[in-house]
């Protein structure tokens, strides 16, 4: 096994106009690298050989979160510490502050970026999941310009996204909306990633559920938005009866794969187990608020 | 060709790129107090401040360095900062072989740092175990090093 990086180049983008001459001069063998959480370990082990990294971090089009039009917007160097900490996040988008203490451990939070996580789009990870429930839009940039790719189109297979060669995140662009909003995971130990998890937004208007949106990880593909669970809970009341009836759904919606943790039957059970804690805690927070 | 600070003094070298920032401390400036162990991010025995954070140093392209800030455990060791948690480490014995325990203090020292900037009182054990999860110590079951934290934060509330 090798642990030491293999040879390669190096260069630094200063601007988005630097990114993309440097893109045209190294083509296919060059690898962007933002916060290098998930590249640099994967470069240990030579699961990529890059020919040229090229640093993005510090081009300045890509950082700040801002709220403006009805959207938060969330730069794709946003570090992961840097969104816990954020008081726009925590107002507009708690889910996502909920969110980082789930990630990794402090030192890596220090450098990992939220557009280096999308990019990645582990399936266990949580911040894909969490743009999908909070039904965000993608912006990327790339030499022909930008384009803005809903959430829940981004991901398209395993470690796969919509992003074209040449093409990068810039920022997520997260509709302003009053949502009751959570995140849970069962991992084996903290900080490691998820054997399941369940990131859920949704409105409540007279009572009545709408728009919600339960967005399951590691127990597919990508983030899997389960439109029957989903369903169960559409314009009925949150309560022990529609929590019931979205638990008995989501059968329909998820086909996890055997892995390293247990068997799909394993992985139904936690995700079952997981949408009675997630909704019974927006039911007590709604009670309490009340 | 970068510049950097690292522990206060002033440094330029050449680096390849392939040179992550814990081979850059060990083998070209010969600071030895950070250890390489797994060299994937896992166990956290390379933990580093960068600019004022603390890092895993095998996850760190010493490349992207220039102009930052680098602490390491000998760095962080001579300013006194930390004097206390190390009294408290030996007093507990909360290292044993000693390979994690330098990346053990660069964490510990983050949670004396952030449990002042936040003002939210003294982290609980729940909350030490939480922020040391990333560091691996195959020897003293942690138990002693929760232990010397807990003293350590106790005593400087």
């Amino acid at each position: 096994m090798f642990m030491k990086w293999p040879a390669m180049g190096y260069l630094r983008a200063a601007s988005l106009p630097d990114l993309w001459s440097a893109l045209a001069e190294h083509g296919a063998s060059a690898q962007i690298i933002a916060g290098g959480q998930t590249l640099l370990a994967t470069l240990a082990f030579r699961l990529s050989e890059p020919g040229t990294l090229i640093d993005i971090t510090r081009i300045a089009e890509l950082r700040g979160i801002s709220v403006s039009g009805g959207t938060l917007r969330i730069g794709a160097l946003t570090r992961h510490a840097s969104l816990g900490r954020d008081a726009l996040v925590r107002a507009h988008a708690p889910l996502l502050t909920e969110a980082v203490p789930l990630i990794a451990h402090p030192a890596i939070r220090n450098r990992g970026t939220i557009g280096g996580s999308l990019a990645y789009a582990d399936p266990a990870a949580e911040l894909p999941a969490c743009i999908v429930a909070l039904d965000a839009v993608v912006v990327t940039a790339s030499a022909q310009g930008e384009r803005r790719i809903p959430a829940r189109e981004f991901f398209t297979d395993l470690l796969q996204t919509a992003l074209e060669p040449g093409e990068i995140i810039a920022a997520v662009e997260i509709p302003l909306a009053a949502r009751l909003s959570a995140i849970q995971e069962v991992a084996r130990r903290s900080g490691d990633y998820a054997m399941a998890g369940l990131a859920v937004a949704l409105r409540l208007e007279g009572g009545r559920v709408m728009e919600p949106r339960l967005v399951y990880f590691g127990v597919g593909n990508g983030p899997v938005l389960a439109a029957r669970a989903s369903a169960a809970l559409e314009g009925r009341a949150l309560d022990a009866g529609s929590i019931a009836a979205a638990q008995a759904a989501l059968g329909e919606d998820l086909d996890p794969p055997r892995d390293l943790h247990g068997p799909p039957e394993m992985k139904r059970h936690l995700a079952r187990v997981l949408t009675g804690r997630v909704l019974n805690g927006l039911l007590t927070a709604k009670e309490m608020a009340a | 060709m970068i510049t950097l600070t690292v522990n206060g003094e002033r440094v330029t070298r050449h680096v390849e790129p392939r040179r992550h920032l814990i081979d850059f401390l060990r083998l070209d400036l010969g600071l030895t107090g950070s250890h390489a162990g797994c060299e994937h991010g896992v166990c956290g025995a390379c933990t580093v401040r960068v600019d004022g954070e603390i890092v895993r140093g095998c996850l760190v392209l010493a490349a992207s360095l220039d102009g930052a800030e680098v602490v390491t455990i000998e760095g962080l060791s001579d300013s006194g900062e930390v004097a206390d948690l190390q009294a408290n480490f030996v007093a507990r014995n909360a290292a044993q072989c000693g390979f994690c325990t330098p990346g053990m203090i660069m964490t510990a020292a983050d949670i004396l740092t952030h449990a002042r900037e936040e003002g939210g009182g003294t982290p609980s054990r729940a909350e030490i175990r939480e922020h040391l999860s990333g560091n691996y110590c195959r020897c003293t079951g942690y138990q002693a090093i929760v232990d010397a934290v807990e003293d350590t934060l106790k005593a400087r509330a």
